[in-house]
């Protein structure tokens, strides 16, 4: 029973579809949660730049060098935004990094796996992306109006990433039969860890429950995970390629995909920081933030030296 | 009278720019802040739309019809004509800044003389660029004021930046037969003229950043001819082995 | 552990055409207002969404608190005349 008044009011704006707002009375638990929601949320937005940015200097075109830049542009947005979001909680960007870099919070599984051929920045755009929306499209009736904003402008941005995605590996597939090879093997390699990265089953999600009641949450890791799998599986069929799980195929009765059991034990394995890249990304952010602290100390200097700029401008 | 100058002339116009998007686009997730990611990136696309445009008024300048992709990943290192201080490496921030500053003052110049060209297409992409390169410019001296002007670590790196990019400023400025013509053509300026007006504003920078020119009798040049730095190689090999190891294919 | 001190924090306020107000679209950090105005640029305009840009320091922002609300807000609740529903007009005057 809820006994405290502010508890109950603070039920009462979520029952009724209300927004919390940071200046607004929250449970501790609440406010926890959600930084470390949020906070991973950002932290996958920034990591995710390095696999596809990875490609950026190696892209086959100069129009999909101009596609590539922006998007990776746009994922450096998106980690700004949720940041700034978190930061309405009462933390800071530079904390959150710090446990990031000390490993104590979290991003997404999927950004530990290597974009090994040109077709993976396509498969990224296709799968990772569209994991990534059905995840997100929920998250902008958020009950935090602060992350529920952010997602707003992520999901609007981001809604043609995966159109992005799709074209780039439809030109792939549809092209020579190296093209169309190089594309199954990036399908081949990004399908698992796509229908993974939407979490562990219902059945051992830890934090699911409470962040439902919340309203952080509204649809379960397996309710979005069907999703996924029924707007990506007639996509497949379009483009020609073949999801690498035989037990793929539609049901007539439940209206829905039947689909394989992902290999859990894996995205444990690789949230737990033994996944292909989890060093080597942590390392990477890490040298670059230590690289640009010279920068930071520098402006710093410069602003307290010269008051007149940060004043009324 | 030279043959084909202005096709040549844009060809140089364009190799800059779509050399410097590339060094500048290596940036991406490795900036100061994420706030300098997203600000270098921007200035990497603006530079890779106007390469571009010049590759294409290329094209139908020298008669070949290319494809921009056959301009940038189809010529080898001989045959690009950016200048020397473009393809510099990156280096720290400070040098970075410090290539930004120089090139983007020359680049600002020149769009500007560029908007009365007598070759529709290239005024109109200069229209554009130069609201573009005023940016790149603005960016580039906020920056220089706050490394030259910030602590005793950015001041020192701000000063060996300069001194590593300061003797390739020279070639900027070289005259030839291909911008004489150029200019006689109406078709853009020659670099020579934009001399005293990048000197001007670059020194009145540098100075309120707390900065001095540096001192050089080294002058390196021959980008324009296709003699390269070292690293260029390297870039290009990155940049260009995707799209030749699968010829005439769709991407 | 990073020992250094972060940039402050600004709140950007973006007009989106000519005729409308600046709305607040978010935050972001910078050393000094000059560099917050060229950051919200960059970040919060890259597909042409404004035309003027305000950044405010959020330090000197002071706010109500919601526990005042109903002092702050609910008096304009039983003002109904500042609404423009108020007012009844004959159905033959289309706009007003």
């Amino acid at each position: 029973m809820i006994s405290d008044p502010h508890e109950a009011e603070f039920q009462a704006l979520i029952d009724s579809d209300q927004r919390i707002e940071p200046r607004d009375w929250m449970p501790d638990g609440y406010r926890r949660s959600l930084i470390r929601q949020i906070a991973q949320h950002a932290h996958s937005e920034i990591i995710g730049m390095q696999p596809e940015g990875n490609w950026i200097t190696r892209a086959p075109s100069l129009r999909r060098k101009a596609i590539l830049m922006a998007k990776v542009q746009d994922e450096a947005g998106h980690g700004l935004y949720l940041y700034c979001a978190a930061e309405t909680l009462g933390v800071d960007r530079a904390e959150l990094i710090d446990l990031l870099h000390q490993g104590r919070q979290k991003y997404s599984s999927i950004f530990n796996y290597p974009t090994l051929t040109w077709a993976d920045v396509g498969a990224i755009g296709w799968l990772v992306d569209g994991a990534a929306i059905t995840n997100q499209i929920p998250l902008c009736r958020c009950s935090f109006g602060p992350y529920a904003r952010a997602m707003v402008r992520v999901c609007k941005e981001e809604s043609f990433h995966q159109r992005q995605g799709f074209e780039s590996l439809y030109a792939l597939s549809h092209g020579t039969p190296e093209q169309h090879e190089m594309a199954q093997d990036a399908v081949n390699r990004w399908w698992w860890p796509s229908v993974e990265m939407l979490g562990p089953p219902d059945t051992e999600s830890t934090h699911s429950a409470q962040s439902m009641a919340w309203g952080i949450k509204r649809f379960s890791n397996d309710e979005l995970r069907q999703r996924f799998v029924d707007m990506v599986a007639p996509q497949a069929v379009v483009l020609g390629l073949t999801p690498p799980d035989p037990e793929l195929r539609w049901n007539e009765d439940r209206g829905h995909y039947d689909f394989g059991e992902p290999d859990f034990e894996e995205l444990r394995r690789v949230v737990s920081g033994d996944g292909p890249c989890n060093r080597q990304r942590a390392a990477h952010h890490l040298a670059a933030h230590d690289e640009g602290a010279w920068v930071r100390a520098a402006a710093a200097a410069y602003a307290a030296k010269h008051p007149a700029t940060s004043a009324a401008a | 009278m030279v043959a084909g100058a202005a096709a040549v002339y844009t060809l140089r116009l364009a190799d800059d720019c779509l050399v410097l998007s590339h060094r500048l686009a290596q940036w991406s997730s490795r900036a100061p802040t994420l706030e300098d990611d997203i600000a270098l990136t921007n200035v990497a696309l603006d530079l890779l739309g106007q390469a571009r445009g010049l590759y294409a008024r290329t094209a139908e300048l020298d008669g070949t019809g290319r494809s921009e992709d056959d301009y940038a990943f189809m010529r080898g290192e001989r045959e690009f004509v950016n200048c020397l201080l473009v393809e510099q490496e990156n280096g720290d921030f400070a040098t970075t800044i410090a290539r930004q500053l120089l090139c983007s003052t020359f680049q600002l110049a020149q769009w500007q003389a560029l908007t009365t060209s007598t070759d529709a297409q290239v005024s109109a992409v200069a229209a554009k660029a130069v609201k573009e390169t005023s940016y790149h410019r603005d960016h580039a001296t906020d920056w220089t004021l706050r490394l030259g002007d910030g602590n005793d670590e950015s001041h020192r790196r701000m000063e060996s930046a300069l001194a590593a990019l300061w003797p390739f400023t020279a070639e900027l400025f070289e005259s030839d037969a291909v911008a004489r013509e150029a200019d006689a053509l109406g078709v853009g300026p020659d670099p020579a003229a934009l001399r005293p007006e990048w000197q001007a504003y670059v020194r009145r920078v540098l100075d309120d950043a707390t900065l001095v020119v540096p001192e050089s009798t080294w002058t390196p040049s021959g980008g324009r001819q296709g003699l390269h730095t070292e690293s260029f190689g390297y870039m290009l090999a990155e940049m260009q082995h995707l799209h030749r190891s699968l010829p005439g294919v769709t991407w | 552990m990073s020992e250094e001190t972060p940039a402050p924090l600004w709140e950007v306020f973006i007009r989106s055409k000519r005729g409308l107000s600046h709305n607040h679209v978010g935050s972001l950090h910078a050393p000094d207002a000059e560099m917050a105005l060229r950051n919200a640029r960059d970040v919060y305009t890259r597909r042409m969404e404004g035309v003027s840009i305000w950044v405010v320091p959020s330090a000197v922002i002071t706010a109500s608190s919601p526990d005042e609300k109903d002092s702050f807000f609910d008096p304009a609740a039983d003002k109904p005349y500042r609404h423009p529903t108020f007012y009844s007009i004959p159905k033959e005057v289309q706009q007003l």
